[in-house]
């Protein structure tokens, strides 16, 4: 099975192909530049080093969020074009839970952290149970004060990974101490390898999305829908 | 299927509507699909670009594949995709191009990105198959009000613009102020048909050095004002009346400099385009001038006044024909100006 994995829920940009047990080619970018302009360039750059056709990939997995609105559905219409011209299947990933797959195998907590403003954080808390992927909490919107409070409560040392320990990782490190690991950067951010191995999984589980349906999973309500839900309460 | 032909898959998600169409040489419309989300916009008052942005991207697959099932082809008869890359809302923008750059992708076909305005004027080329360059074009809708000279397929000229609020949108201030709600067009044009619109004199606005230039927000005002003071006085007001004199304001400053700027530079042809240009009132008025200067006058039936991707496809065809092609990298301009190329 041949996996082409897209991933721009945040400031990175990342795309692989896996093919059964190889990573063939993975190419990450974290720079300013809009994913509108490096996604696909990046994709048909890698199909070219590896030469292969777009048609020769069986499954397409997007991260499909929590993160930035609209790096999320860059990267879904990016995968759905794909899908559609060449009528393939594709996999919804869980962005956090492949980030924790960074640290795969890891049996410390890992809480994969992104910048959802306003001091607040989207996080998850994993772990791993020998090759198992555990899902200890599941992923939520919380403030900064919220979150350490829980990671405090947890019964062991928990890694910190996603471009979240760039804007909070000192604030959550002075209160949690030697609880608290900082994720170094080769693993610390999105990574679409880490996305095609969880597709994997998924995509062996029978987990797919039909494209037509696919959509991000953004967390949040718009901030219209957001307060027109306050304004009728 | 003749194999000269050029078919283009064209896809628009500019605003609030997501479409997708198939259009043969620029001027044979084979399917045009729109999926419009007013009904959730007119909750808000109005367009909610990150609503829209979140429809956009659950719709244009099934729109897209109905658009090639309507028209009986498949992506492989397709010649090239056309996206509009601009302007309008960026989010929301950015979910057509990214799903036609990675269609082109996929199949290795062309990419022409296509600029919105420049897809409104060519709707004129889709119903009126001898239309051809040079000719006046007056673009209205809710977020443009524009004096075009089309001098070949194309080339395009700004001669005027607005400088302060489009026409479309002082009708939906003018539409919310009388109660009539979003979107405010289509209702300010039908309750003007039971109104005078001679009833109350709104100021027909120019800006000074700029004859083909508009100006929306003073007639606007005066309308509120109206109303203001009417409500300070405890008298009703006659909405119809209300809503036809402020309709025919409008409607005289964009027929004058249209019909004037077409006189001016001897050009003997006139188009109407945008969401705008289904007003009943300015049809007539432009019909109205036009046939008393011997000018030919042009306008797309309403279905292409309104955000659609057939007019995409015809904008496309033309610029495919010129060589015009974008790259992966194409990007999503919610500025880009009329007649330019990024």
């Amino acid at each position: 099975m041949r996996i082409l994995a897209i991933e721009s829920s945040a400031v990175t940009a990342s795309v692989a192909i896996l093919e059964d047990d190889t990573l063939v080619a993975e190419y990450t970018i974290n720079h300013k530049m809009t994913h509108s302009q490096t996604l696909l360039p990046m994709i048909d750059e890698i199909f070219s080093m590896v030469q292969l056709k777009p048609d020769d990939v069986d499954v397409i997995a997007v991260s499909k969020g929590p993160g930035s609105f609209t790096g999320l559905r860059i990267g879904a219409a990016t995968g759905k074009g794909i899908a559609l011209a060449l009528d393939k299947k594709m996999v919804a990933v869980p962005t956090l839970a492949a980030m924790a797959y960074n640290l795969y195998g890891d049996s410390r907590y890992i809480c994969p952290v992104m910048d959802a403003r306003r001091k607040h954080l989207y996080s998850g808390i994993y772990t791993f149970d020998g090759d198992r992927l555990v899902t200890v909490r599941d992923v939520n919107l919380a403030s900064y004060e919220e979150l350490t409070e829980e990671l405090a409560g947890l019964d062991g040392q928990v890694v910190l990974v996603g471009d979240g320990v760039d804007v909070a990782g000192d604030v959550l490190k002075e209160q949690l101490g030697d609880k608290c690991v900082l994720a170094p950067a080769h693993i610390k951010t999105q990574r679409a390898g880490s996305v095609a191995m969880l597709a994997k999984q998924m995509a062996d589980n029978g987990e797919y999305t039909d494209a037509d349906e696919l959509k991000p999973d953004y967390l949040r309500p718009s901030q219209a829908e957001r307060e027109k839900a306050q304004h009728e309460a | 299927m003749d194999r000269e032909d050029v078919l283009i898959l064209a896809i628009e998600s500019s605003c609030d509507e997501t479409a997708a169409a198939v259009v043969k040489n620029g001027r044979e419309v084979l399917s045009n699909v729109i999926n419009t989300q007013i009904a959730i916009h007119t909750e808000y008052g109005g367009v909610v670009p990150e609503i829209a942005s979140r429809k956009h991207i659950e719709n244009i697959n099934p729109v897209i594949k109905k658009a090639l099932s309507d028209a009986g082809v498949t992506l492989d008869d397709i010649d090239a995709i056309g996206v509009t890359y601009g302007p309008g809302l960026v989010g929301a923008l950015l979910v057509g191009v990214a799903e036609a750059k990675a269609i082109a992708f996929a199949k290795n076909k062309p990419l022409v990105g296509v600029h919105h305005i420049e897809g409104h004027i060519s709707a004129n080329y889709v119903e009126n198959k001898e239309l051809e360059p040079p000719f006046v074009a007056l673009v209205v809708s809710g977020g443009h009000t524009h004096l075009v000279k089309v001098n070949d397929y194309g080339e395009y000229e700004i001669i005027g613009r607005t400088r302060d609020d489009a026409a479309g949108e002082a009708f939906d201030k003018v539409a919310r102020a009388i109660g009539l709600g979003y979107p405010g067009g289509p209702k300010i044009d039908k309750l003007a048909k039971e109104g005078n619109p001679d009833a109350i004199e709104f100021p027909r606005a120019h800006v000074d050095d700029a004859p083909y230039d508009f100006s929306f927000s003073g007639i606007k005002s005066a309308v509120l004002n109206y109303i203001n003071s009417a409500n300070m006085q405890g008298k009703e007001i006659n909405r119809a009346d209300v809503a036809a004199s402020f309709q025919k304001a409008v409607v005289d400053a964009l027929v004058s400099r249209a019909v004037r700027l077409a006189k001016e530079c001897g050009m003997d042809k006139l188009a109407i385009a945008g969401g705008v240009a289904s007003n009943s009132a300015l049809r007539a008025a432009v019909q109205e001038e036009c046939a008393k200067n011997n000018i030919r006058f042009y306008s797309p039936s309403p279905v292409l006044c309104t955000d659609n991707a057939a007019m995409i496809g015809a904008a496309a065809y033309y610029e495919y024909i010129k060589g015009v092609r974008h790259g992966y990298d194409l990007n999503a301009v919610p500025n880009l100006k009329l007649g330019e190329r990024i």
